[in-house]
């Protein structure tokens, strides 16, 4: 691993690992989108990937998943590459047949467990009752997936991933379609289970303050490469967030709760006075 | 989150989770027992009607009587007995093979296709089979060998051909659904054009056997076919059921399905293969049939679930029940003469599917 500008900030118990990469690379044709990324994840911890659009981080992500083909290792603790067993996917926009229900839906996430027959066992309908249940899905169970609304959707899509059972969960910008109370109820959920269940989370962020908030640590990564990592407090500065992503960001401090604000610009509301 | 627990009886809630997933998981059981007593009327009305009449009772009584280490007497002549044992269950049991067959492999390729409108014949299996048979018939080639006679034969290695030639440009183009569908079309269309320049060079009486082939029918004569296609039937039909649920996975996406830990490419090769040989198989002793493939599915998604473990069960049975009950048609609506069965599966199936159709919107809004 690359000499980081870290001190490894949160959890300090990382004697064991749940997934490291070295040297992630990912092309598509001829243009590199992830350019030699390593990154460690702790058991128990939250990552949080961040940059601006196009950097490479939904890449990384489904490189991680075993989606993207990649050159470099993507290995767990015991060195196999993860496989629908290992991580969990909660993707970005994620499709919602019509004509099925949540139950069916969640029952989806036993794929990798079953047998021969693919026929799920009493051990798996369990699991995914038992997912619905502590979710508060259980009204939803039988309704239709293409009739929920988008906070809904995605408390059954974060189930279903419960339902692969994996130590590893990954979110791609899980909050995107969201309105604000629902990104933080959906983070929330996310953050109680990764403490009730140990899970490990690496989650590509758009939302710089909400990474800030569930993030134990952060890795900035623009055009494939890692910018910076550490904890929230180093890699949310105004400076570098503002190189990377083109544009002047403040950082406050609220209440403790670190915040990132687009810097007042002068000249664009004078612009757009101008043309009324 | 907002964990107000209410002090509501989390065992109950926990039930109702169970019960939802239970459903999710299980075969709806009302609608099989309908399906199959469906499957039974049909076959007892089709068995009892025909230019001699069959009484229903003798009928039973010599069914049971067939059936080793049941005794009943049967009060069937003995002209009786052979029209119902040489003539009519050869007939009914191959139109319900053909039936279950296209029923469960048009289900297998809309669930493999993503699309409502993939049907059994849309890799080029139908031209490949027609251009076969025609080229066998028209240039008096034998490729009679044991029990296989020239036209289903010949028809079998067409439409094989013309799936194998599909499915060979999709692989070039990276096997997605997309690419094996545009691949299907333009097999189909050139083995189309083939088959249609083919019978144009043939002359009057051989033309008009392959264009009354190509009609579809179930003639039979004894079991012979019914020997010949019941392998495929329940061997692709055995794959077929095993990967239903595969076909959910795919529901949602490549992509995702991958994530969840099925390699969608294999599966869907996998399907489309034990489903295109078992339509193949179909229409090399039945000809093309229309619209069983395309609509039974339907009629089970939109009466009973769209999920796929049990359209594609489902599918067989109705598949069966449908092209039992329209053969009755075909045989006795011109008797003497024969109305090709295609033409009742269309005339009697669209009528049906716009109605179920249309109450399904109606019910949903």
């Amino acid at each position: 691993m690359s000499a980081a500008p870290s001190i490894i900030a949160a959890p300090p118990v990382r004697e064991s690992l749940a997934l490291s990469c070295r040297g992630v690379r990912v092309s598509y044709r001829t243009t590199e989108v992830v350019c030699g990324v390593d990154l460690e994840l702790g058991i128990g911890e939250w990552l949080g990937v961040i940059g601006p659009n196009g950097a490479g981080k939904s890449t990384l992500l489904r490189s991680v998943a075993g989606l993207a083909e990649h050159l470099g290792t993507v290995a767990l603790s015991d060195g196999r590459s993860p496989g629908a067993a290992d991580v969990a996917l909660v993707p970005q926009s994620p499709v919602l047949p019509a004509g099925m229900t949540v139950a069916e839906y969640v029952l989806l996430g036993r794929t990798a467990h079953l047998g021969w027959l693919a026929r799920e066992s009493r051990a798996d309908r369990e699991i995914a009752s038992s997912v619905l249940h502590r979710l508060n899905l259980t009204a939803f169970a039988d309704r239709l997936v293409s009739t929920l609304s988008g906070g809904e959707a995605q408390q059954v899509v974060v189930a279903r991933a419960l339902a692969q059972q994996c130590p590893v969960l990954l979110l791609d910008e899980p909050t995107s379609a969201l309105d604000l109370g629902h990104q933080v109820s959906v983070l929330e959920l996310v953050d109680d289970l990764r403490r009730s269940e140990g899970l490990s989370v690496l989650a590509a962020m758009h939302d710089l303050s909400a990474a800030a908030r569930f993030a134990d640590r952060l890795m900035l990564i623009d055009r494939g490469r890692i910018v910076a990592q550490g904890s929230p407090a180093e890699v949310l500065r105004a400076d570098l967030l503002s190189a990377v992503y083109a544009t002047p960001l403040t950082v406050q401090d609220i209440d403790g709760e670190l915040v990132v604000l687009p810097a007042p610009r002068r000249q664009a509301t004078r612009r757009r006075s101008h043309g009324r | 989150m907002a964990d107000a627990s209410l002090p509501a009886t989390p065992v109950a809630d926990d039930d109702v989770a169970r019960r939802a997933v239970q459903r999710a998981y299980g075969v709806p059981v009302g609608a099989v027992l309908v399906g199959v007593a469906l499957l039974a009327a049909v076959g007892l009305l089709s068995a009892t009607s025909g230019a001699a009449g069959l009484p229903v009772g003798g009928v039973f009584a010599a069914l049971f009587d067939w059936v080793p280490l049941l005794g009943a007497e049967s009060s069937l002549s003995a002209t009786q007995e052979s029209i119902l044992f040489e003539i009519r269950l050869p007939r009914l049991v191959l139109g319900m093979l053909v039936g279950g067959s296209l029923g469960m492999a048009g289900a297998a390729y809309q669930g493999v296709f993503r699309n409502p409108l993939a049907d059994p014949y849309l890799l080029g299996v139908s031209a490949g089979a027609g251009f076969g048979a025609v080229l066998a018939l028209g240039f008096g080639l034998d490729l009679g060998w044991g029990p296989f006679d020239t036209v289903p034969a010949a028809a079998f290695l067409g439409a094989l051909v013309a799936v194998a030639a599909s499915m060979a440009i999709a692989r070039g183009g990276g096997t997605s659904p997309a690419t094996l569908l545009l691949g299907g079309v333009a097999m189909a269309a050139l083995f189309a054009a083939a088959q249609t320049y083919a019978i144009q060079q043939l002359d009057e009486t051989r033309s008009r056997e392959v264009l009354s082939w190509l009609f579809g029918q179930l003639n039979t004569s004894g079991w012979k076919q019914v020997w010949l296609l019941a392998p495929y039937t329940v061997v692709c039909g055995a794959a077929l059921f095993v990967h239903r649920r595969h076909l959910d996975v795919l529901r949602v996406g490549d992509d995702e399905a991958r994530s969840l830990g099925l390699d969608p490419a294999r599966s869907r090769l996998l399907v489309i293969a034990a489903a295109s040989l078992l339509t193949a198989a179909a229409v090399s002793v039945s000809g093309m049939i229309a619209f069983v493939g395309l609509v039974v599915p339907h009629i089970v998604r939109l009466l009973v679930s769209h999920s796929y473990r049990v359209i594609v069960p489902l599918s067989a049975v109705v598949g069966a029940a449908f092209l039992a009950f329209t053969d009755i048609g075909a045989r006795t609506l011109l008797a003497p003469a024969e109305l090709p069965v295609g033409v009742i599966t269309a005339f009697v199936g669209a009528p049906f599917f716009a109605l179920v159709l249309w109450r399904g919107r109606w019910s949903t809004a």
